[in-house]
Order: C-alpha cells, then sequence, then structure tokens
C-alpha cells in the first residue's frame, strides 16, 4: 500500500515539487527535523533500542547531519523502510535522506533520480551456512537453496556468482530482513546470503547463534551509502561533506573526549575543520562549528563505527577496509579546506 | 436527457434554449474537462521525471532481469527479460487464483449444504469452521499455514517419505515426476477424445432424457471412454509414460515434480479461507429456496439426495452466482498477499522486485493496476455470462 500511495503523490504531487523545486535543506530547516530512511532493524546499522530510540551507524549519520544543522541530534525522524519501498520513498519525497545500507551502483546512481553522496561503509556480499551442513567453501554450495531479501543487490549478486561458477541454485526471496532470516532458521533454506556485515548483524538474532558460521568467501563489493534525490546540488553537498568530515575528524584526532581540547588547537587544518578558522561550514548552507556540533553530539566516523558494529558493540566486525586509508584501510575522505 | 419518443418536434428557436443541444453541450464539456485533467497528469509527471531524470517509458521489459524466480510455469533464468519475469509472475498468480477458485468452490459448496445438514455434529462442525476462518486475518491464516504447519516440517535429509515415491519436508512435497517417451502422444490424444466423447454422450443423453423420460448408462460408457481406452493404448504403444524418481543428492532432491511451501501455504490459506464465505452464500441461497419447492420433491417420492440436485441447487444458483463472483474476485485479489510469504506472484515479482530494480514506479504501478484489472473484469464477464445462463426464463 505504502508503495502506491508514494507512486500516487510522485504523480499527482509533481506539480507542486516542479514549480518550487525548493531547496531540501532549507525545508528541512523550517520544519526543523530531518526525516531519514532506515532499514527495518538491522542491528549495528538502525535498529530501535529497548527503549525505542533508534541506534546504529545507518542512525548516527542522520544524527550527525541533525546535529550540524540543529546543533541537536534528536531533530531527526526516522522512516524504517524495506529493501523493496526504499528507493520510492526518497523520489517521492516522503524523506530527504536514506541512509539504509544502500549500495551504490551505476544503476542506481543514474536511472532512479537519486545521487549517492558519499561511502560510509564497504562492505562485500557473502554466505552464512549452518556448522553441520560441513561446508568450508561458497564453491561447495552447488544444489543449495538460498534465501535472501528482495530488491536487493544481493539478488542479483547470487545469481551472477552461481551462474558464473556454473552451479545450480535456487533462490527464494523475501520482503524484509526479518523474513528471510526467519525462513533460514526454520530450515527453508540452506544458505542466508546478504553483506557481511548484515550476516553477523542478523547471526544475533538466531536462536542458536553458534550453529551458524559466515562463510570467508566474499563475492561482491558492496559500498554502503546515503543517497539523495537529483536536482539540489547543496543538500547534495550538505549530505557527502557531513561523511566526509565525520572521516577528516577521526584523522585529525578529534573525538567528542578531546574537543574542548581541540577547539583551542592552533593546527591549522584542525582550525578549519572546528570552523575555529574560515567560513567553510556557511559555504555550505551551515554553520562555521557544524563539524564541532556533530563530534559534540555523535562523535567522529571511528567512534561511531565503535559503538555501533566494532569491538564497542556486540557485533564485533573488525574494521577491515573500512579502517583510515593511513592505517591500511581504504577509508578516505578528500580535505577540508 | 429528455425522452421524446412520441415524436413531438422541440419548438423551433435558438440553440441555447433546446434542451437536446443544452443537455450534449454540457456532456462534451465535462468529457473535455475528464481528458484534460488527466492529460495534465500524465504531462506533468513526464515533464517532471525528465526533470529528475528518473528513467521512463517500457523500455525496461527487454533488459535483463538478473534476478532468480522460485517458481516459474515457463522457461526462466536470471538472463531472461523484465517482460519474461512479468509473463511468470502473471502465470503464477493465475495458477493459484485458478486452482484456488476451483477447490474453494468445491470446499465451500461442501460446507454450505453440511451447515444444513439435519445431521446436529456435521451442521455444528460446519458452522464452527466458517465462524474460524471468516473472522481471522488471512495474513494471519496465510502465516499460520506457512511457519506453523509447513515451517515444522523436517529438512531434506530426514524427509517424511511415502513409499520411497513422494517426499514431504520443508522445501516442499516432491512428487514423481511423469517422463513422456514416444507414443504417449497418442494415449493423451484417446484420453482427451474419450473426455470430449463423453461430454458429447453426457449432453445427447440427457436430451433424450428430457424428451422420452429413458435413462441411458452414461456412466458406465464414460468410464470405458476415460479409463478404459487410454489404458489400451497405453500399453499397446509399449508403456510410454514412465515417472521419475526424486532422490536425495547434495543438499536436496533432484529430480521429480516439486511444489513449494510457499505455493501450498498461499494456497490452502486462500482456499479455507474463501471456503467459509462461500459457505455462506450457498446456505442462503438454498434457504432463499421456498420450502415447498422440497415438499413438493418429496411427494414426488424423489430421495433427499435427488432432491437437492435437482431441484434446490438449480433455483439457489440464481442467488448464489453474483455474490459468488465477487469472492471469485476476492481470491484473486487477496493472492497478491503471497509477498507476505515470498511466493513468486504477479505483485512480488513485477511491483515489488522488478519496480525496486528499474526505479519507474508508475509505469509499473499503472501496469500492475491494469493487469489486475483485467483479471477482474475477464472473471466477472464469465460469471455473468453463466449467470444469465441460469437466471430465470419466463415462459
Amino acid at each position: 500500500m505504502k508503495r502506491v500511495l508514494s507512486t500516487l503523490v510522485l504523480v499527482a504531487g509533481v506539480g507542486a515539487f516542479s514549480a518550487a523545486h525548493a531547496a531540501v535543506l532549507d525545508q528541512v530547516k523550517a520544519k526543523g527535523f530531518v526525516q531519514c530512511g532506515v532499514s527495518q532493524g538491522l542491528p549495528g546499522f538502525s535498529s530501535p533500542d529497548d527503549k525505542g530510540a533508534w541506534t546504529g551507524l545507518d542512525v548516527d549519520i542522520c544524527r550527525a547531519l541533525a546535529a550540524a544543522i540543529f546543533d541537536d541530534p534528536e531533530k531527526v525522524k526516522f522512516t524504517p523502510l524495506s529493501a523493496k519501498d526504499r528507493f520510492t520513498a526518497l523520489q517521492s519525497g516522503e524523506i530527504d535522506v536514506l541512509s539504509r545500507n544502500t549500495t551504490w551502483t551505476l544503476d542506481r546512481d543514474t536511472k532512479m533520480g537519486l545521487n549517492f553522496t558519499a561511502v560510509t561503509y564497504y562492505d562485500g556480499q557473502g554466505f552464512m551456512v549452518k556448522k553441520a551442513l560441513k561446508v568450508n567453501s561458497a564453491l561447495e554450495l552447488s544444489g543449495a537453496t538460498v534465501c535472501t531479501q528482495t530488491g536487493t543487490t544481493t539478488e542479483l549478486n547470487v545469481a551472477d556468482f552461481f551462474r558464473a561458477n556454473k552451479m545450480k541454485y535456487e533462490v527464494v526471496a523475501f520482503a524484509t530482513a526479518d523474513e528471510t532470516i526467519k525462513a533460514y532458521e526454520a530450515g527453508r533454506c540452506d544458505v542466508f546470503t546478504s553483506d557481511v556485515s548484515q550476516l553477523y548483524a542478523q547471526r544475533l538474532k538466531l536462536a542458536k547463534a553458534d550453529d551458524h558460521m559466515i562463510l570467508r568467501d566474499v563475492i561482491s563489493k558492496e559500498p554502503l551509502g546515503p543517497m539523495v534525490r537529483h536536482g539540489d546540488d547543496q543538500w547534495f553537498d550538505v549530505v557527502k561533506w557531513t561523511v566526509f568530515a565525520l572521516v577528516n575528524a577521526e584523522e585529525l584526532g578529534v573525538t567528542t573526549k578531546n574537543l574542548a581540547e581541540m577547539m583551542k588547537s592552533t593546527n591549522p587544518e584542525v582550525k578549519r575543520l572546528l570552523g575555529t578558522e574560515g567560513a567553510l561550514g556557511q559555504a555550505l548552507g551551515l554553520t562555521n562549528d557544524w563539524v564541532a556540533r556533530m563530534i559534540k553530539r555523535v562523535g567522529n566516523y571511528g567512534e561511531i563505527y565503535d559503538r555501533n558494529v566494532g569491538p564497542g558493540s556486540r557485533l564485533n566486525i573488525e574494521r577491515g577496509l573500512n579502517k583510515l586509508w593511513s592505517k591500511g584501510g581504504i577509508m578516505y575522505a578528500p580535505p577540508i579546506r | 436527457m429528455v425522452d421524446r419518443r412520441d415524436g413531438a418536434r422541440p419548438p423551433a428557436g435558438s440553440l441555447v434554449n433546446d434542451p437536446r443541444a443544452r443537455a450534449i453541450a454540457v456532456q462534451l464539456l465535462l468529457i473535455a474537462a475528464v481528458v484534460a485533467v488527466g492529460w495534465s497528469f500524465v504531462q506533468n509527471a513526464r515533464v517532471n521525471l525528465e526533470a529528475r531524470g528518473i528513467a521512463t517509458g517500457f523500455g525496461f521489459f527487454e533488459q535483463t532481469a538478473g534476478f532468480g524466480i522460485t517458481q516459474s510455469l515457463i522457461e526462466y533464468s536470471e538472463t531472461s527479460s523484465y517482460g519474461r519475469a512479468f509473463l511468470v509472475g502473471l502465470l503464477n498468480t493465475m495458477l493459484v487464483s485458478g486452482i484456488g477458485v476451483v477447490l474453494a468452490t468445491v470446499l465451500g459448496f461442501a460446507v454450505g449444504i453440511a451447515r444444513l445438514s439435519s445431521n446436529f455434529l456435521l451442521a455444528r462442525i460446519a458452522g464452527a469452521y466458517v465462524e474460524l476462518v471468516r473472522n481471522l486475518p488471512l495474513l494471519f491464516q496465510i502465516f499460520f499455514w506457512y511457519i506453523a504447519v509447513l515451517g515444522t516440517l523436517p529438512g531434506p535429509r530426514q524427509s517424511l517419505s511415502f513409499f520411497g515415491i513422494a517426499y514431504l519436508n520443508n522445501r516442499g512435497v516432491i512428487l514423481p515426476e511423469p517422463n513422456f517417451a514416444e507414443g504417449a502422444g497418442l494415449v493423451g490424444i484417446v484420453l482427451l477424445a474419450g473426455v470430449a466423447l463423453s461430454i458429447a454422450v453426457h449432453i445427447w443423453a440427457r436430451r433424450r432424457q428430457a424428451a422420452t423420460g429413458k435413462l441411458f448408462p452414461r456412466g458406465r460408457l464414460a468410464l470405458i471412454l476415460i479409463l478404459g481406452f487410454p489404458l489400451v493404448a497405453f500399453f499397446a504403444t509399449g508403456a510410454p509414460i514412465s515417472f521419475g524418481y526424486p532422490e536425495l543428492r547434495g543438499f536436496n532432491f533432484v529430480g521429480g515434480f516439486r511444489v513449494i511451501p510457499e505455493f501450498a501455504a498461499l494456497l490452502v490459506a486462500l482456499v479455507t479461507y474463501t471456503a467459509g464465505f462461500i459457505a455462506e452464500i450457498v446456505r442462503a441461497g438454498i434457504l432463499a429456496v421456498a420450502r415447498g419447492q422440497t415438499e413438493a420433491a418429496y411427494s414426488l417420492g424423489l430421495r433427499p439426495g435427488p432432491t437437492l440436485r435437482l431441484v434446490v441447487v438449480p433455483q439457489a444458483l440464481r442467488v448464489i452466482v453474483p455474490p459468488l463472483t465477487s469472492q471469485y474476485l476476492n481470491l484473486t485479489k487477496n493472492s497478491s498477499l503471497a509477498a507476505g510469504i515470498g511466493y513468486p506472484d504477479f505483485f512480488y515479482v513485477f511491483a515489488g522486485t522488478t519496480l525496486n530494480q528499474t526505479g519507474q514506479a508508475i509505469e509499473i504501478i499503472a501496469i500492475t493496476m491494469a493487469v489486475y484489472l483485467v483479471i477482474s473484469l475477464v472473471t466477472s464477464g464469465l460469471m455473468n455470462w453463466y449467470n444469465r445462463r441460469k437466471a430465470l426464463v419466463e415462459r
């Protein structure tokens, strides 16, 4: 129903959008909050905690955005979306930004009228199986039944992988992540496939997590990041540089704890980052202390990672590719100057 | 509009005062307004989609779909086009609704008649069934069958075996698969001819009975035509139809014909749910036939069975058919709840996966609406035709 409504909005509401095409940043400032599309419940990325507050890496990107604009990480409303419904929700203007572990692909970047902004997590697709099956490699999976979520790159990659290796398989695709993992747990499938980070997250939901293992094979590149609509370059820049600033802050060693000292730093890079020198924030349509606000309220990229998916979380996923470029990973952001 | 069947000419005068001309003018203006509004919607959407850089048009039908589908009646692979995926989904919807309509009708009639039975236990069981299935949400029932019933079956390696021929596990029911060798076609032709001849004999025998009152042993003849001759043909051509039995190899059974649990759960839920409503319609239809009809039949010496079959039901059908059409339409549309359990029906494959992969919401939702509309209109068209045939003919 939701997608039908979104489509109707897309058809009927276009007049208003086209004439105004009002800057999203102005709209956001006017309504007083950021409307952020997230997943329906993926531990580590976006899931409500026991008090109903949303937490996770994807969620924190939106909170950082709210902090940069309003100096308040709570001024954000979350719309939980299934993989299937996410793009329509963004196209129709139901949400301002889609921060929902979405893989950056050429197809999505061009045909849908949407833009990827920056990468917040470098992921790859993997497989989870029951240990009892005694499978050690993805290449031993010929003839297996695979559970996956529909409307994802996962669904396409798994088809490519099995075809390229001349293996037979059968896919059962479900609409939501929860249905998929339940079907896997009930034994409908031999294999559960998704991005590796999601495999770790979903494994936590299984009754006997230790009976299941994640195969070492990674069969695809899955750079995940937030998306915005085509046609509003200012908002595109704001979201993009929010991510870049978080990474730059980690690189310069600016954390929530040492922010007060760093504000007094004489390092020109830190001064530009925190807005004690220059007027870089204003160029984005924000205040000059926008990064300081984000660090104070949410933390830098490393802190966000550790708290949600790294050692500070139950997931405890190795940082791997997501380490800073200077520390052996590929997480790299253009300089703030 | 003013009806001037009496032939009286309107008084001569200006067109403005002519009620006929005025009525036509108003109608034309209204049509023009509707068309203009519709056109502005289309134009608006087109211009704005273009401005936002969202792909438009129907070219995606020929692009490679790239995703797999669990169940397809026609040849389909990941390299097939979106157009092919569209057909696969459509056929899956037709399959589940077609079988569903037939089974729901049979079950619904049985329960509806049982509820009127003079057997206390039977009537109460039928009543309890109707109240139970009618008052629980359909999606809940689908989940019940899928998760609570079929989901608890053992895995492939612990399958329940039926004499080593058929197997039941949480991947579905695996049945022997018929393999057709040379000569199988002849058996099929004999079988089809037998069915056609039986129907012809049936019609002829009924006409003759109506005219002369003579009975004809058409049941026995049909048995010979449909079962006897094809069996003779089967052995004469050297038993060309054999069965391939499923075998457990690797992860799952290889070979054999498989019914996936998503299909089974959806079908059972749709049939039991809709049958509850049909049962009530049937009961209402039967109760609408005057009691005197039954009494008259009894007094003519008819036993309860023939009375029901020959006197009550044909009259009840006039009341039953129109609301029955609605139930058929409901069943077809409800089959789109398949999305909940991952059965690849039309809505799921097309308005779900295809929409998501292509991002062309407007075209796809429009086509989806058109397809369901066509299916529903065709169904009600057929039912209306049947209803006219069953309607009371005044003599």
